[in-house]
């Protein structure tokens, strides 16, 4: 049989979102990949260029829908870099609170889009499940379940509900114990989702930097970057977490990715616990921007998916002169032939899946 | 030890069929005045080979019933609701009281609080409403002949698959073959079916499903012959009448039934179990329709009740290959009756064998389901491997080992 062309999208049950993956398979193993992204190209920056500043942070929410306050949360740090304000300390402890519930959210609904990846609907109903319980507390704190436009520039725009702390540690305690005990059943201690996900998709730490690859990608590699811990923003150098890294050899397969995801949800939990702990119990939670800025705004977070990188021009104007979205999945997808190469095709599913890919962020 | 509840579903319905036929013969006799020649007639229906030839037909449409309306209905209610409950949830909940009309939609009665029994029934209704799409360069004929072909070979299977000692189509001496040789033929259609649709996922799994099922038919076929050493015989009855009986170690009998499992035949029955997961297509290894990477494989380009045909089949796989296990390995309908009740002088046993057989098929279902639901979908060749590096050397030494049996004793 001849080798030819095998599309994985844009409309397909593999593709998390709108996009292609073009696979050449000689028989069943893949010789060749190209992806193929535009499909959800919305234009931006483009946008936000027209857009106040403050108004911008509802589209930023919707660069990726199942992590939207991280992305916002870039976005106003950028903006408060450039207008050279700083948030009161409340403010910075619930911005963290709220970054972490929503990493866990995120990597929740990618561990639920990864069981199905592999033929396994019983690991989707399951984390989804979790996943409300997070989201229900993203909703006490912001009013919304997705799309919340939470972050202000400045702070955050209401302080946090009467018993949130109480709710949060009801429902992490829940969490963590389904974490211990009941995913591991379906994941971990499941011999067919380690002969699936063990010594797929191997990418070496050195071609994953010169790849752009970040975020736990990375550390599957063994690579130890977290920008929490190395350029830390906001109050993250008070909390006491460790970054997820692959230590044990055979680093950048699926399962290493798959692990390190996994572990950073017992360690954004902690991070929950620790800061409803230290925080200020109150206090100013926001300040007033001012309408109008001038000069170059930089921030660089970790995002659910890798670092996420805005660059904001201001020209005197109440609407940013430029923005630049940097994408963790933008870069990542560059390196997917990589990954693809010499498996088979069923990896596919399983090795892009391991990669969380999320569109929006990707094709902006 | 044991009583079937229907003693030769041949002869009750045979006598059904002359009793009716009879009825038929004197109405034509009596209006045969005016007209002579109708004396014929009437002869020629009562006659022995009428009332046979009638007898058969209403045989095979009991048999056709019995497993594609009840019990593969209800297999498909099984699965659903249990798969349901390992993932948190109700599951389908259609029943009766949903019926958009009345007597069913009362108010004050929630319509999705049923047990879900009328689900299946529903989308089978919704599926013949389905338009029927060709793709436009498939091979037509071949296209179109597939899914006939993998449900009929499904269905003979169940020709010849005794579900008590007097509850069959026909009792064949090489039953047990005839059920393998049946159940084999459907990758033939599954491969048919890929290639015909002209796309590329279809193909590809045309392929993996020829690949795998064909290679996990030889230890499966490996298995039988193992359980056929010790056996002596392929007719299903007496394999099950050879079961009926309590195991005797060195002079006294035990409590434990003789099943074929208690014995050397169990790494046979591993290995056939194993073998019949893949034969049906299920989780751990259902790649010839992995719907992650290849849509639905196979079955993509079907639509409408087309495509709920071959979907349903699997189900009917899935009750072909337990009742198999459980005719060859678990002891077929053997169980206590307990008492015999005496309906109009006809002795009815108030737990039949039937009832014994349908429970076994069930609870085979049942782990089956429950397996296929926590498990991931097993790669191309990893599943190759399980095959011919671990299925058939087993299924070797189960012969071996059946074998030497046989030689001691």
């Amino acid at each position: 049989m001849p080798e030819f062309w095998i599309n994985m999208g844009p409309q397909h049950p593999m593709t998390h979102g709108l996009w292609n993956m073009k696979v050449k398979v000689d028989g069943e193993t893949i010789t060749d990949a190209k992806p193929e992204i535009g499909y959800l190209h919305r234009g931006y920056e483009k946008i936000m260029e027209v857009r106040e500043f403050q108004k911008n942070v509802v589209l930023t929410d919707r660069l990726c829908y199942v992590s939207s306050i991280t992305w916002s949360h870039a976005y106003c740090l950028a903006v408060e870099k450039m207008m050279g304000i700083e948030t009161p300390e409340r403010g910075q402890w619930i911005r963290v609170i709220a970054l972490e519930l929503q990493r866990v959210a995120s990597h929740l609904m990618w561990l639920a889009s990864y069981g199905p990846d592999l033929g396994l609907l019983t690991g989707l109903l399951w984390c989804l499940r979790e996943r409300e319980l997070f989201l229900d507390l993203i909703q006490l704190m912001s009013g919304a379940r997705m799309n919340q436009n939470y972050p202000r520039v400045g702070g955050v725009r209401n302080d946090l509900p009467e018993n949130f702390e109480a709710m949060c540690k009801r429902s992490i305690e829940h969490f963590l114990e389904k974490v211990k005990n009941e995913y591991p059943q379906i994941f971990q201690e499941s011999k067919v989702f380690r002969m699936r996900t063990e010594g797929v998709g191997t990418i070496s730490a050195a071609d994953a930097i010169n790849w752009g690859v970040t975020g736990p990608n990375l550390r599957a590699c063994g690579v130890n970057v977290d920008l929490r811990r190395l350029d830390p923003y906001e109050t993250y150098e008070e909390i006491d977490f460790e970054p997820q890294v692959w230590h044990d050899g055979g680093a950048g397969d699926s399962y290493a990715r798959f692990e390190c995801r996994f572990n950073e949800l017992n360690e954004s939990c902690k991070i929950i616990l620790q800061a409803l702990e230290k925080m200020p119990k109150t206090g100013p939670y926001r300040v007033k921007p001012p309408r109008r800025a001038e000069g170059e705004g930089y921030a660089k977070t970790e995002d659910s998916r890798g670092e996420a990188l805005f660059f904001v021009i201001g020209d005197g104007d109440d609407r940013p002169y430029r923005v630049k979205i940097r994408s963790p999945v933008f870069c990542t997808m560059a390196a997917t032939p990589q990954l693809l190469r010499g498996n088979k095709l069923a990896d596919v599913v399983s090795i892009l899946g391991s990669v969380d890919v999320c569109v929006g962020e990707m094709d902006k | 030890m044991s009583a079937p509840l229907v003693p030769n579903l041949f002869a009750v319905c045979k006598v059904l069929v002359a009793a009716i036929l009879s009825i038929v013969q004197q109405l034509i006799y009596a209006s045969s005045g005016p007209i002579p020649p109708l004396r014929g007639l009437g002869d020629f229906v009562g006659s022995d080979p009428i009332v046979s030839i009638v007898t058969w037909l209403i045989v095979v449409t009991v048999v056709v019933l019995w497993v594609t309306v009840i019990n593969l209905f209800t297999v498909m209610w099984v699965e659903r609701k249990l798969y349901s409950r390992l993932q948190d949830r109700y599951g389908i909940m259609i029943s009766i009281w949903s019926l958009p009309f009345w007597p069913f939609n009362r108010v004050h009665r929630p319509t999705h609080k049923g047990l879900g029994y009328l689900q299946n029934l529903a989308d089978g209704v919704k599926l013949i409403q389905k338009e029927n799409i060709t793709p436009r360069n498939a091979d037509s004929a071949m296209f179109h002949i597939s899914p006939v072909l993998i449900a009929s070979s499904t269905l003979m299977v169940f020709a010849v698959l005794p579900w008590s000692s007097g509850f069959y189509v026909a009792n064949l001496d090489l039953g047990v073959l005839f059920m393998l040789a049946a159940f084999s033929l459907a990758p033939l259609g599954i491969m048919i079916a890929g290639y015909a649709a002209n796309n590329k996922y279809t193909l590809v799994g045309g392929f993996r499903a020829g690949a795998m099922l064909l290679s996990y038919s030889i230890p499966m076929v490996l298995a039988v012959i193992a359980l056929v050493v010790s056996t002596g015989t392929l007719d299903p009855v007496k394999i099950v009448q050879q079961q009926d009986r309590p195991i005797v170690l060195g002079g006294t009998a035990l409590p434990i039934p003789a099943w074929n499992v208690f014995g050397p035949q169990v790494l046979g029955f591993l290995v056939f179990t194993v073998s019949m997961i893949a034969e049906m297509e299920r989780v751990p290894f259902d790649i010839p329709e992995a719907e992650a990477e290849l849509v639905e494989g196979w079955t993509t380009e079907y639509s409408g009740m087309r495509f709920g045909i071959v979907f349903a089949f699997k189900w009917l796989r899935m009750l072909a290959a337990s009742a198999l296990i459980a005719i060859l390995y678990l002891g077929g309908w053997g169980g206590p009756v307990f008492a015999t009740l005496s309906v109009g002088g006809i002795p009815v046993p108030i737990v039949p064998e039937e009832v014994w057989f349908v429970l076994r098929v069930y609870l085979l279902s049942a782990f089956f389901v429950w397996l296929s639901w926590s498990v991931p979908r097993v790669r191309i060749d990893q599943i190759l491997n399980i095959g011919w590096k671990r299925l058939i050397p087993y299924s070797l030494l189960a012969i071996l080992v059946a074998a030497a049996f046989r030689v001691i004793g």
